[in-house]
């Protein structure tokens, strides 16, 4: 059954989604940190290197004396084993007197200033790194600057900035894995109930539209409710399909074999004068059953309206001056005393304007047919509802009928030759449908309401 | 398998003025004739002494001649500077007991990186920057003549000869030699080695000066004279020539000593203007491996030191490390200061 369902409208699925969100998050951030973590090693690296080359630099510079007015350098090997902490590191140094002569070690470049206690240079073909040392003499026989340069190859700090940097990024691959990890898994339990769900609906009968008992998440809780209510939707229209299909055929098969067997009554009549007579007959039973097809097709639009329109905020008092128009005009004024009685202010309510008309019509009528006139049409407003009343003088619904009467009206009293009983109804279901309801009453002054009670939206925006 | 003829250039060099270009003391060619190539290896190691070892090499490479010189380590240190300043043709291979020397060659950017499987295997102390490798295990000893001094009185330590050395009359002055360290490139090394080590030293160096010991040259010279017995003891010799003369003279006692011994790795570099670097590679991890290492061990180039030293722990093994504190010993101040004391306790006759 599945493979022949058309295939629903896909998106991205929301691994793929989150996945190309993660590789993007983990892709800038990972550069990112590796850039810090470079620059950062490469910091921490110098920082570290260049105390032991200025260590050793003051090492040399302490280690020098005069001698009968020369320089002379004593070496030392503790600031050579500083130096070998960086042990794959060549070095470099030179000890400068004031003239410019170097006294010991290397012959190099001179630093690039006077002021410079670090800076960068080559030994050889390699990077190096040097420091200076500067010792000032003062004697009888000797005044001036002695400087010391050392100077190292720079292969232990990009060792050591290389192994933070990579430290770091595994580091980070670590914590992108772990992320992936849970968003994988956070994935999979955040989905689970709409599988769940899914697994529901697949177990279920196709006419099984009650509503479902699964318990979700606040997330998804609307979904599920917004998916009852649709079904609930749904169950109304099929029952309401149901019960006009249902009513029909038992509420026009008894009129239509009437007409079928007064039109053989009148094929086989000779006599012209009572043959016209049956063809009378046949002429208002079918406009009797015309007007009861009208009302079945109503009583159905109405409730399928009532079910499917949205409702705008209108004034009932429209509601009742439409219907008592629409009534005047089916009636004929001469036939009917119909009242309004309307209050000043509107009074506001949420529905579908056709529906409300219809629904009062049909009370209307009611009136006309059963009670006894004059009829009125009263809007009204109480504490927390408003109504729209047909009243009249007659004796109306026998009290004990009150709670049941939409029903029983139908079947019971519905079957004449020109109503199909469906009035009550049709206005039960349009009040249900706005979230109201059909009530009876006897009014102080006598006779008998039927009012339509509907939520109050309190007042007028 | 010696092709080559034994040249005795020593004699040459010394009639040469010393500033001329610097000559081998001897050379020797190995390896087959039509051998496709031919790679230089300059070295200190005594010709007869390697010979075995680049037989055994040779025999694991036929397609390789090898042109050995034998140099004076001062002289081959001043023919690797001149060959990196592009002045000297340069060799494929030194392989020096000079190893300070050997670091400022590498300090100075004259050497190639070589790297395999066996030289990642190196201690640190034996492998700087992948450039100078030490490839034998060479102990400092004292070597003494066992017909004059009996093996119970020989001295076992630094302060066994002290003791020898202190009484006013003692039968051991004149007659204790060491290396002249201006001569000798090992023996300033050694020396240098010692007075980093220990305050022994300055003793050491003031019983000399008191006794009138005797600072010569090489070691083959020195241990021919203890033979001989024109000295008594020798302090300082490499371990390699001692043993490999006390295997073959009896009178010749040698003793590792106890409160510490130096130990050192002869170094071998492949020079950065190397025309056959590979092929000197190869001969690198030759003498690094197993059959190389017992080629060194049969010419008494790797030393048990553990046989000289029975009662030693490890502890008491000095090796000298491959590290840029050697520079130190060779920085002209230093060297001139460490001479003009050795020069007041050995003053020249």
């Amino acid at each position: 059954m599945r493979n022949t369902e058309p295939a629903a409208a896909r998106t991205t699925s929301l691994a793929t989604r989150l996945g190309v969100a993660l590789v993007l998050l983990l892709a800038l951030g990972g550069a990112a940190v590796a850039i810090a973590a470079l620059a950062y090693g490469r910091s921490a690296a110098r920082q570290t290197f260049d105390r032991l080359l200025v260590g050793a630099a003051d090492q040399i510079a302490a280690s020098i004396a005069l001698r009968d007015g020369t320089v002379v350098v004593d070496l030392p090997a503790s600031a050579f084993d500083l130096l070998a902490l960086a042990p794959d590191d060549r070095i470099v140094y030179s000890v400068v007197a004031p003239d410019g002569a170097v006294v010991t070690g290397y012959d190099i470049a001179a630093p690039p200033n006077d002021l410079a206690e670090l800076y960068d240079g080559a030994f050889t073909g390699e990077p190096a790194r040097f420091a200076v040392a500067r010792r000032r003499f003062a004697e009888r026989d000797f005044a001036g600057t002695v400087d010391v340069v050392v100077g190292q190859t720079t292969r232990a700090r990009a060792e050591l900035a290389g192994q933070i940097t990579r430290n770091a990024l595994v580091v980070v691959l670590g914590a992108g894995l772990l992320m992936s990890a849970l968003a994988v898994f956070a994935v999979r339990s955040a989905l689970s109930p709409l599988r769940r769900i899914e697994r529901v609906f697949a177990a279920r009968s196709p006419r099984d539209l009650t509503p479902l008992g699964v318990p979700v998440p606040r997330e998804i809780s609307g979904l599920v409710g917004t998916l009852n209510r649709f079904m609930g939707r749904i169950d109304r229209q099929v029952e309401t399909m149901r019960t006009l299909i249902a009513d029909a055929s038992h509420q026009i098969r008894t009129p239509i074999a009437a007409l079928r067997a007064q039109a053989d009554a009148a094929a086989d009549e000779t006599d012209p004068e009572r043959q016209r007579a049956i063809v009378a007959r046949i002429h208002e039973r079918s406009i009797n059953l015309g007007r009861l097809t009208d009302q079945l097709l109503n009583h159905a639009m109405i409730i399928h309206r009532a079910d499917t329109e949205a409702l705008d905020r209108l004034d009932l008092r429209t509601v009742a001056i439409r219907a008592t128009e629409e009534t005047d005009h089916d009636f004929g004024a001469s036939e009917t005393v119909l009242r309004l009685d309307l209050p000043e202010d509107p009074v506001w309510c949420d529905g579908d304007a056709l529906s409300l008309v219809e629904a009062c019509k049909n009370l209307v009528a009611n009136a006309f047919r059963h009670g006894v006139p004059p009829v009125t049409i009263a809007v009204g407003e109480e504490a927390d509802c408003v109504h729209v009343a047909v009243r009249d003088r007659g004796p109306g619904v026998p009290e004990e009928h009150w709670s049941d009467a939409q029903v029983r009206y139908r079947r019971q009293t519905g079957v004449s030759s020109t109503s199909a009983g469906l009035g009550l109804a049709i206005v039960h279901a349009v009040a249900r449908a706005h979230r109201g309801d059909l009530r009876f009453r006897r009014p102080v002054q006598g006779g008998f309401e039927a009012a339509v009670v509907l939520p109050s939206v309190g007042g007028a925006r | 398998m010696r092709s080559g003829v034994l040249a005795l250039a020593s004699m040459l060099a010394l009639a040469l003025p010393a500033a001329a270009r610097p000559v081998p003391e001897a050379i020797g060619v190995f390896g087959a004739e039509e051998a496709a190539e031919e790679i230089l290896l300059r070295g200190t190691t005594d010709l007869v002494l390697f010979e075995p070892v680049l037989d055994a090499f040779l025999a694991t490479a036929p397609q390789l001649r090898i042109r050995y010189e034998q140099w004076a380590s001062d002289d081959l240190y001043d023919a690797a500077a001149a060959a990196c300043r592009g002045e000297f043709p340069s060799a494929d291979l030194l392989i020096s007991s000079s190893i300070d020397q050997h670091v400022k060659l590498v300090n100075d950017g004259c050497a190639r990186p070589y790297r395999s499987a066996a030289t990642a295997a190196l201690p640190p102390e034996a492998n700087w920057r992948d450039e100078v490798f030490g490839v034998t295990s060479e102990p400092a000893v004292m070597v003494y003549n066992r017909d004059l001094v009996p093996d119970a009185l020989a001295p076992r330590s630094r302060f066994d000869l002290l003791d020898l050395l202190r009484p006013a009359d003692t039968r051991f002055a004149g007659r204790v030699a060491t290396y002249d360290i201006e001569a000798s490139g090992l023996g300033y090394l050694f020396a240098f080695a010692d007075s980093q080590q220990a305050t022994t030293f300055g003793s050491l160096i003031e019983a000399f000066g008191r006794t009138g010991a005797v600072a010569t040259c090489c070691s083959a010279e020195i241990i021919d004279a203890v033979a001989s017995g024109e000295f008594l003891i020798a302090y300082n010799v490499l371990g390699s020539y001692a043993l490999a003369r006390a295997a073959e003279d009896s009178r010749i006692g040698v003793v590792a000593p106890e409160e510490y011994t130096l130990v050192l790795a002869r170094g071998a570099m492949i020079p950065r203007q190397a025309q056959h670097p590979e092929a000197a590679g190869a001969l690198i991890d030759f003498l690094l491996s197993e059959p190389g290492r017992e080629a060194l061990v049969d010419a008494h180039l790797i030393l048990d030191v553990a046989a000289l030293l029975p009662d030693a722990d490890d502890s008491l093994l000095r090796p000298i490390p491959l590290s840029p504190v050697l520079l130190v010993g060779l920085d002209q101040q230093k060297r001139a200061g460490f001479l003009a004391l050795w020069r007041e306790t050995f003053p020249r006759e």
